[in-house]
Parts: C-alpha cells; structure tokens; sequence
C-alpha cells in the first residue's frame, strides 16, 4: 500500500495551522492515489500531540526523545532519514515555513527524494504529480513536474490549502524508537527571542492604514500617517518598510510580523506578496490602493483603487478632514 | 574569515507589468529593469560587514550568463574582494538542486569558513539552494538569518521565524547561512564606485573546470520541469472604484462610516 506522510509541525506546545492544511490536502491526495495517510511527530512528550492527530490519520508515528524538545535541522534530519527509509512513503508533505525550508531541502539530499518547494497546487496526475508554484513574488503562477519518478518530496505554503473537515480515520499509534544519540551536534539552539512590542498595538486597531514598497521613501510616511490620523486609524505596513528601518518591527503585518484582524484594512502601495496577505486576511473589509491594475493585493481586497498613491492619499487626507467636520 | 557569497541577477518585477512570453513557459523579460537579487543585497552587505570587522576575504559567485558580470560588479563596488561567474551553455534550465550543485563544485576549489546566500531569489522563489548547498558540502546551515554575532569558531546566530518570533542557535564554522532581508541596511552603490571596478577581472568557470558532466547540470540535473507558465487566476477581485480623487476619497469615507464604525 503507497503512504504518504505528512511532517507535523508544532512549536512551544502547538501545533501549528500548516499541520492541519497539510493534512487535509494529503487526506484527498491520498484518496485519489489510493494510499495510506501516516502524519510524523518529532518531540518529547508529544503524546497529546499524537491523540489529537489520530482522527486525521490512519498512523501517526511518533518520535519521541528529549533531545527533540526543541527544532533543530540536524536532528530532525537524522530522524526523519531513518523514519522514512523505513517507511518508503510515496510523498512526503512539510510546511514551507522557518522550519520547513530549515530542514527539507537538506533531507531531501540525503534521501536523494526531489523536492519541489513553495506549492500552491497539487493534483494526480496517473502516476506523476502537477504542482503550481508562484513565481515572481506571486504575479505569475507556473505548473511544475518532477523529472525523475518518486518518491517526492512536496513544501506546502501555508494557507494555501484550507482544513475540510471529513469523517475520522482510525490513527494507530505508531511508536519509532529514536535514533538520536548523545554525540555533539554543529548546529545547537540557545533560545527563542520575542520581537519588541512597538508603542502601539497594531492587533487591537479597528481601522489600520499599511503602507508598502510603494511608499518609496522614508520622508513620505508622514503624509500618510496625517491621513490615518484624520480617521482615526493606526499606521501598520508591510515587510519591505521595516527591512529598510523606516517602521519599527512592531508594525508589520504578514507571517513574519502581526496577524490583525481590523474592520477595515487600507493597504496602500503594497502588492500583496502572500506573507502579507498571510497577516491580513481577517480584516473585515480591504481597501487597495495601488498603481498597478495587476498587483495581487485587490484579490484579496473588496474594494480597489488604482491610483498613484502620492496624488490620492493627500486628496482623500483633505477630504475625510472636511467631511469630519 | 573567508567568506563566499552566492548571487543571482533576477528581472525586477515588483511594479512592472508582466506578460507570459511566446514560449509559455516564461515571462517576457525585454522590457524589464534587472538587479541584484534584493535578498542578495542583504548577503552580500552582511559579508562586508564581516570583513570590515574581522579581516579576511569576499569572493563572490555567480551562475549565469555575462549579463551576471553587472551584478558580480556591484558586488565588487560594495566591497568584495573577488568574483567568479559560472557559465556553460550546459547550466541553462539548471533547477534550485542542479544549481546548488554547480556552486558546489566551485566551491570546492575555494578556501572559506563561511558561505552565505540570499534565503531565496525574487524570480523562481525556491528558498532552497542554499540549504541544499550545506547538504552538498556536508556542513551545517541555518535558513532565514537575521542576526549574526561571531564567535570563536562559531557562531551565534538569529533564525526569522513565523510571528516576529526568533530562534537562536549557535554554529560551527564552515558552515552556510541564508540570509533573510532586513538583516542590515546595504550600502549604496555610486556609479564611480562601478566605474572603480569596472577593469576587474571577472574568472569564469564552466563544466569542464568543475568536474562536472553536462547529464548532472541543467534540466537534466534538474529534479524539476516548468511545464508552463499562466497569470494568476483571479479570484473575485475587489470592487474597482473609480472616478475623480475628490469622489473616490467620499466613497472611501462612506466605507470607513458603514464598515469601520467612523463618525
């Protein structure tokens, strides 16, 4: 019978969402190639984690070793190498998330498995795989298969597949002892860090006005600052402005920053990479303003505006003021 | 330290319009501007940095056609030491896993402690040479560094995770790092500090200087095939207003009043 296992990811006690996504698409994959779905945990004391993925599953294998308390490429790699030679699992999900993209690409040398990463897409086809990648930061999507014949290896971006709850599968407990010894390891965690806290709390605003890329310099962020005051709104932005220092860390909005859920969302000057979109999709209502037609931001906007920021904001600034009055 | 930094020279498509070309399987790439690979500025500033503190050099590397030399040469301008492009006919079609391997080979013939690329590039988005290049070498590696702090032998560093969360690990030296933009803020690069480097010799190598067969590299080195390309599908799209600035900023303000509760 063909597997295929899906790679939990938690972190500090969670599991974390792309589990969940990964194994609702595994669970329909598995059904249209006619095989088994085995979802592995690495950890220590990862029991609850295994009870509460049992009902998605037909095995969950379960490594548990106290030297897995924490994530780290080397030994999950040593881990998951013996797990799945073992298993010789026809596919193999794992998140493309900090941890997915840490580990995989490596595994999947030493597995010598090929390994297609960032997949919005994946369909059957007989016996080959179609995955649907994005290229240029999402402007254009591209159909993508593997040369050689499996195993594969698939990075599952997060969200890109949504959690179909089905009926319960049986999910057998599957104990592997662990191969992990005491021997020294090149790569050892310290600790996790928490970004700083910015001054304001971007995730208790009701209206938030985020700038972008677009914004294209420093000396223009007052300008829009002027107008989320006059509606009372609160200044956020996208990742490009905090890399170039012009907003602190506190104020992104995406995977890698603060999940908000505002009632509206002005996004101005920003394309909508799926980071951000990541960090957004629970505002009630989006307002797009950007200058190209295409940006992916109005799909996830319901409300368009394509306009060059510099001449709208000043303009829409002046009007709430007036009509505030 | 002896550091090599990995780039790519990539079309700058952030505000262009993009079209699917004649092929289908690419975009067409005549009107666009290209540059250095914005995650590469940050790898290649980061290997400065690193030099100006602790000595050593930067030799970077390149795989692509002469066109990479104008990135190779910002490199240079910014304060690398030394630059190498790997070219052959051989290479084109090369995936992230045959890519990774041709930098491995030149890697081979070059002494360092420590090499860093870009987490990922802004044309393919991979996120995987990198790592699958640490594998090759057999050292270890770190994705998504935002943070890096020298020590003996080692170092300290800060792995990007999901909700401005970091992960602190130390490494052994040699090792590779990708690096996650924001780490620091690169230099600006003058056109009479391109000018400077101008004359620069730029090495290049192709298979035949890396032990390479051409059946190893490119598509059929490849694990993966671009079968063809499309524009996104659009999904229901946001409700496009249009009109005056005037009328546009009275609807934006209704908007606010109905769904955000101003008054």
């Amino acid at each position: 019978m063909k597997e295929i296992i899906v790679i939990a990811e938690h972190r500090r006690g969670e599991l974390r969402d792309i589990t969940w996504e990964m194994l609702s698409k595994g669970r329909q994959l598995a059904e249209s190639m006619g095989a088994d779905l085995g979802v592995a945990v690495l950890g220590k004391g990862v029991n609850p984690f295994a009870d509460a993925l049992k009902s998605k599953a037909k095995r969950v294998f379960v490594v548990d070793d106290e030297r897995l308390e924490v994530y780290n490429s080397e030994t999950y790699e040593k881990v998951l190498m013996q797990l799945i030679t073992e298993r010789k699992p026809s596919l193999i999900l794992v998140g493309h998330t900090a941890t997915g993209m840490d580990f995989a690409p490596s595994l999947s040398v030493r597995l010598k498995m090929p390994l297609a990463t960032d997949c919005i897409g994946i369909d059957v086809n007989g016996e080959d795989l179609l995955l649907t990648r994005q290229l240029y930061g999402g402007k254009i999507n591209a159909s993508v298969s593997f040369l050689k014949q499996g195993p594969y290896m698939v990075s599952v971006r997060p969200g890109a597949f949504p959690v179909v709850e089905k009926e319960t599968l049986p999910g057998e407990i599957v104990y592997i002892p662990s191969p992990l010894t005491d021997e020294g390891l090149a790569k050892r965690f310290i600790q996790y860090v928490e970004a700083a806290v910015g001054e304001v709390d971007i995730t208790q605003a009701d209206i938030l006005v985020s700038i972008g890329r677009g914004i294209k310099d420093a000396e223009n962020i007052p300008m829009v600052k002027e107008f989320a005051d006059a509606i009372g709104g609160v200044l956020a932005c996208s990742r490009p402005v905090v890399d170039k220092k012009w907003l602190p860390k506190g104020c992104q909005v995406g995977t890698s920053g603060k999940t908000v859920k505002p009632k509206v969302y002005i996004a101005i000057g920003i394309s909508g990479a799926f980071q951000h979109v990541a960090g957004m999709k629970g505002a009630g209502t989006v307002i797009a303003i950007n200058k190209d037609p295409k940006a992916p931001i109005f799909n996830a906007a319901q409300y368009g505006i394509v306009a060059d920021l510099f001449k709208i904001v000043p303009v829409l600034k002046d009007k709430v003021k007036e009509l505030r009055k | 330290m002896n550091i090599i930094v990995c780039i790519k020279r990539v079309p700058e498509t952030t505000d262009a319009d993009v079209f699917v070309d004649k092929s289908g399987k690419d975009i067409d790439k005549s009107g666009l501007v290209f540059d250095l690979n914005e995650w590469d500025s940050y790898a290649i500033e980061e290997a400065i940095l690193l030099k100006e503190k602790l000595g050593g050099t930067v030799t970077v590397l390149s795989m692509g056609g002469e066109d990479s030399n104008e990135s190779l040469r910002k490199c240079l301008a910014m304060g690398g030491d030394d630059a190498i492009r790997l070219t052959d006919p051989a290479f084109d079609g090369s995936d992230g896993f045959a890519t990774a391997k041709v930098l491995a080979e030149a890697i081979r013939k070059i002494p360092f402690d420590l090499i860093l690329t870009g987490t990922q590039a802004e044309d393919d988005g991979y996120a995987q040479v990198g790592v699958v290049l640490a594998e090759l070498l057999g050292i270890p590696h770190a994705a998504l560094v935002n943070r890096i702090e020298v020590q003996d032998k080692k170092l300290k560093v800060h792995r990007e995770l999901e909700g401005g969360l970091e992960e602190v690990f130390e490494i052994d030296l040699p090792a590779v790092l990708t690096i996650q933009t924001g780490i620091n803020e690169p230099r600006y690069v003058s056109i009479m500090g391109i000018r400077k480097v101008a004359k620069k010799e730029i090495k290049t190598f192709g298979t035949s200087d890396l032990n390479l067969k051409t059946e190893e590299v490119g598509f059929s080195g490849s694990h993966i095939r671009l079968e063809k390309v499309f524009l996104p599908p659009v999904g229901e799209g946001a409700q496009m207003l249009e009109g005056k600035p005037e009328d546009l900023a009275l609807t934006v303000f209704n908007i606010l009043k109905d769904k955000g509760g101003l008054t």
